[in-house]
């Protein structure tokens, strides 16, 4: 038989090397040494989600920077992943930086689909993992875990406040709407919970299917109901279309709108007018007159040249939390019985206003209620005082 | 539900309608008349509302805001054509597939780099911005009439083209068949390109016009892209007309679905195309 | 409709030679690699499998399907379906079942599907799909838009499938067995008629030949062998949701299946492990400049494509065959 040709040998050779090159890693020891604490964030940085992606991350760099950049007195390394806000995707990026990467600590997600990935990874690894966002109730309660910590909220606690406001002020036959998604479905549990306890009835649950914005069809429908008021959960751009055509459809002013916060978050501005007036519970406000608020912002401002909103705060306490658990072992991060104390029993000093973890690992916090004025949302008071998730079906240890 | 409001729900169908045949007339008649599939279409779409936005803000006049944008919409859709679509006339639809989809993560991405990846607002014109009284609770936005207004309008103009010019002849005669057309000295060309910026045109007009009502965000193509696609085979590949009746129908379904069968609101749109399938496969109006 | 010149049925055999020492690579790779690379190999020979099976629908009969990854995810949410919460379901049990279930699938929705041509049959699979993907989306007995998780990866009595090496060398043999089976019916007469129904399916029908049945069957045997991979993806991650039946999960299969070179079914192997290669590297490019390269992937990803469609319409399968024959003709 000919020799290979040099040329074919080449490929050969290349193709060999390429395969195991990739296979090679740095070896276990080597990491001990360096004496650095792997940080990764999984978050959106690309389509619809990057700006909150962008916010969180600058929040928990904040946050650190201002515990003097290290923690636990440990330099930090950080990692990156971009999770596209594909749920298919969710296991695969999370281990990029728990398997390939042997981060120590995991912060993500913004998406509830991603989330299950990564609580599938985070209870299989038990790498330190802390939700900056994800508000799916699963992730601190049938599937919480010892080394899961929520930094945000729960998809019902801001519904959860919202029926009692509502009820308080003369609406008590309400419409409610949604997309039928898990999102949506946990954010109806709160309301439906809160409102029929207040002594509210809801006259009809609308949904429509994610993620279509065609209100139109259901909004002549809420005409036909008459209710008080209308009750929704949408988040981003859909809800100022929601409010826009709300508005345009001549139901403003007949009927009032209220909704979980994350309606009027971020979009005031392409809301317009139909904002005006349309109150809604969540867990923090821009406008939140603290000294604490306000020095955070100012410092957020000055460090991004951007304004912070709700997302950035959640971030910032997130490294607010890992800030102090880490100094509570100096740094130990594989003291996982102490470290998970320390972050259980946490006050963090946040700019929504201070919040302890529930035993499930999700904030206990005051939900304020807003109104949404001038392009901003105007804090009117506090529509439930340390609410808690009730953590259903977690069991821990 | 009652007189009054089955015919409020007629006319929501029917403007959702509407807006969808913008977009699927321009798909239809480019792969009609230069068999080419484009999934990008959804991406012209979203280019207008952004195009709408940002142009609204710089001048302050959504009327000029519109118009300058066709223009550049236009010639967008021209030196694409040249560009790179008019290379794959002959290629294999499975090439104009993937060529598209590329298309499509390039112009995401351009959109980004261009404008960010915030959610934006486009102002109604006062002059458009009040609403008609329909019952004692329900008000009907004039704008979404005017949005009517102008898909019928278009709509017209496409069929007068089509049907009654010297160009929509030759585009007709292109389509049916391209040598013979040629040799009787037509630059079949210049058509190709024509209809092509036609199809641009059509999309992100559609995205302008609605832009007001639907805010300006990241992916808004792709929402929108998929029921084009289910109008133009319900319809019929390269039927401008299936895709006036076509269109209609989805609308019809979609909003009585979602009062109606909530439940199963999210599917019904692709039972009734396999239901069409079913009985006609090549669409409701063959070419 | 397709050009036949850019389908390759054989190769040099220098190229196979080379082939199959790639083959010999991968039976290695467990020795040198670590526990995620391990793993994300597995998982590209999954979607190698998955599509191989496209190749057969696309590369061989000549059906364009955006709506492949239907049949993928339907075969993971069967398993999902089966496993109970607190032990693992056999394999000899579930996946039959599983594949079974896509297979079904397959055959109705085939059955509307095959009797469009050209276009129609790309957007009316395309629709399809997405009709599969609301289905399971829209309601929360199906699991919903969180999917669900699969706890226990499946028993296979004689061995363990929980051991990430035993994983891996199962997913080799699935590899193997359905190229295998896949070569073989190639050359079968069934084979020989899917390939001249995608070269000219009138002159096939005037031969006699029941196209609609035969176009069917590969629909049917291709979604079948798409619930295979499904299955497996369930298996190894251990958690099924809508998007893996969606509209980029089906796009991505026929870039794979591009990108390697269709019809020879290796071609399909190489686009799999090509593709997902390319990703990973996109996504990691480092920032230059003040300009970050890799949070822009999705623009890079986007003009390769657009350059492999324009400059490599025969894939790597097809340019290597260029460069092996020329080398085996010349002097």
């Amino acid at each position: 038989m000919k020799p290979l040709p040099s040329s074919r040998r080449a490929v050969l050779k290349g193709a060999l090397a390429g395969v195991t090159a990739t296979g090679l890693a740095v070896p276990e020891w080597a990491l001990a040494q360096t004496g650095k604490i792997r940080v990764g964030l999984m978050l959106p940085y690309s389509g619809a989600f990057a700006p909150l992606g962008v916010a969180i991350e600058n929040g928990v760099r904040l946050a650190i920077n201002e515990q003097g950049g290290k923690l636990g007195g440990r330099e930090i390394e950080w990692f990156k992943v971009d999770d596209e806000s594909d749920p298919s995707k969710g296991i695969e990026n999370a281990n990029k930086l728990v398997q390939r990467d042997k981060v120590d600590v995991l912060i993500g997600t913004v998406h509830s689909g991603v989330q299950m990935g990564i609580q599938k990874v985070a209870r299989d690894s038990g790498v330190l993992t802390l939700i900056p966002n994800a508000g799916i109730h699963a992730a601190t309660r049938a599937l919480c875990a010892p080394n899961v910590f929520r930094t945000s909220f729960s998809n019902s606690q801001p519904t959860l406040a919202l029926g009692e406001a509502m009820v308080k002020r003369g609406h008590k036959k309400a419409v409610w709407i949604t997309w039928k998604y898990a999102a949506g479905d946990e954010a109806f549990e709160g309301f439906k919970e809160s409102y029929t306890k207040a002594g509210g009835t809801i006259v009809k649950e609308l949904g429509l299917p994610f993620p279509n914005v065609e209100f139109q069809a259901l909004l002549t429908e809420i005409a036909a109901l008459k209710p008080d008021a209308v009750a929704c959960f949408f988040a981003g751009p859909s809800g100022a279309k929601f409010m826009k055509d709300f508005a345009a459809a001549g139901l403003k002013g007949k009927i009032a709108l209220y909704g979980s916060g994350f309606l009027t978050e971020g979009v005031l501005e392409a809301a317009g007018p139909a904002a005006e007036g349309v109150m809604t519970t969540l867990h923090y406000s821009d406008s939140l007159d603290t000294p604490r608020n306000k020095a955070f912002r100012l410092a957020y401002a000055k460090t991004f040249r951007a304004q912070p909103d709700v997302y950035a705060v959640q971030g910032y306490d997130t490294g607010l939390l890992l800030a102090q658990g880490l100094k509570a072992v100096n740094g130990d991060v594989n003291a996982k019985p102490a470290l998970f104390k320390a972050m259980e029993s946490a006050v963090i000093d946040s700019p929504r206003g201070k919040w302890t973890m529930s035993p499930s690992h999700n904030p206990v916090q005051d939900i304020y209620l807003r109104v949404a004025e001038n392009g901003e949302n105007k804090v009117i008071g506090v529509a439930a005082k340390a609410l808690a998730d009730p953590g259903t079906g977690c069991r821990m240890g | 539900m009652d007189i009054v409001n089955f015919l409020i729900q007629l006319l929501n169908s029917m403007q959702y309608g509407l807006l969808l045949f913008m977009l699927a007339a321009g798909l239809t008649l480019i792969f009609g008349i230069m068999g080419v599939v484009n999934l990008a279409h959804g991406s012209f779409y979203m280019l207008g509302a952004y195009l709408a936005w940002s142009l609204a803000s710089l001048t302050g006049s959504f009327a000029l805001a519109i118009l300058v944008g066709t223009i550049l919409s236009v010639l967008f859709g021209l030196l694409l054509e040249w560009l790179l679509f008019r290379h794959f006339y002959q290629r294999d639809h499975l090439d104009q597939v993937l060529l598209t989809f590329g298309l499509i993560y390039v112009f995401e991405e351009m959109r980004s780099i261009l404008w960010g990846d915030d959610v934006h607002g486009v102002a109604i014109p006062d002059l458009l911005s009040a609403s008609i009284p329909l019952t004692d609770t329900l008000s009907y936005p004039v704008y979404r009439l005017f949005m009517s207004a102008v898909c019928l309008v278009l709509a017209l103009g496409l069929y007068l083209l089509i049907s009654k010019t010297k160009l929509g002849m030759k585009i007709r005669a292109g389509a049916f068949n391209h040598e013979m057309t040629q040799a009787l000295g037509v630059n079949i060309k210049l058509i190709h390109a024509v209809v092509f910026a036609l199809g641009v045109g059509l999309a992100t007009v559609a995205g302008m016009v609605a832009a007001p009502v639907s805010s300006v965000y990241p992916n808004m193509g792709s929402q929108v892209l998929i029921m084009c696609f289910v109008v133009v085979v319900i319809g019929g590949i390269g039927s401008v007309k299936g895709a006036l009746v076509a269109a209609l129908l989805v609308g019809l379904v979609d909003t009585f679905g979602k009062v109606l069968l909530p439940q199963v609101a999210g599917m019904l749109v692709y039972v009734l195309m396999a239901a069409v399938l079913l009985f006609k496969p090549e669409g409701l109006f063959k070419h | 409709m397709s050009a036949p010149q850019s389908h390759l049925e054989t190769l040099p055999r220098s190229l196979n030679v080379l082939l199959a020492l790639c083959f010999l690579a991968l039976l290695l790779f467990p020795f040198v690699g670590t526990d995620f690379y391990v793993q994300m190999v597995s998982r590209m020979m999954i979607l190698a499998i998955f599509a191989m099976s496209l190749d057969l629908l696309q590369g061989v009969t000549g059906l364009v399907s955006l709506g492949h990854a239907a049949y993928f995810g339907v075969a993971g949410y069967a398993l999902a379906f089966l496993t109970p919460a607190g032990e693992p379901i056999s394999l000899y049990t579930s996946l039959p079942l599983a594949v079974a279930a896509s297979a079904l699938l397959a055959l109705m929705i085939g059955f509307l599907v095959v009797r469009t041509h050209g276009i129609y049959f790309i957007m009316v699979t395309m629709a399809f799909a997405q009709m599969v993907f609301y289905l399971f989306f829209d309601n929360k007995a199906l699991g919903g838009s969180d999917g669900i998780y699969i706890n226990f990866k499946p028993d296979a009595k004689l061995f363990n499938l929980e051991n990430k090496h035993v994983f891996y060398y199962f997913t080799i043999a699935c590899l193997l067995a359905v190229y295998i089976f896949l070569r073989r019916l190639l050359w079968s007469p069934f084979g020989r008629a899917l390939a001249g129904i995608r070269v000219n399916e009138h002159r096939m029908r005037a031969l006699g030949f029941d196209t609609f049945a035969h176009k069917l069957c590969a629909f049917t045997l291709a979604g079948a062998l798409a619930g295979l991979a499904g299955y497996l993806w369930g298996a190894q991650t251990g958690y099924i949701n809508p998007e893996l039946m969606g509209f980029h999960m089906s796009a991505h299969a026929i870039m794979m299946v591009i990108l390697g070179g269709m019809g020879h079914f290796a071609g399909a192997i190489i686009g799999a492990f090509s593709f997902e290669y390319v990703l990973h590297v996109f996504k990691d490019l480092p920032e230059v400049a003040g300009f970050n390269l890799g949070k822009h992937w999705q623009l890079w990803m986007g003009l390769f494509i657009v350059a492999l469609v324009v400059f490599a319409p025969r894939g790597i399968l097809g340019l290597l065959a260029k460069i092996f024959k020329s080398n085996e003709d010349a002097p």
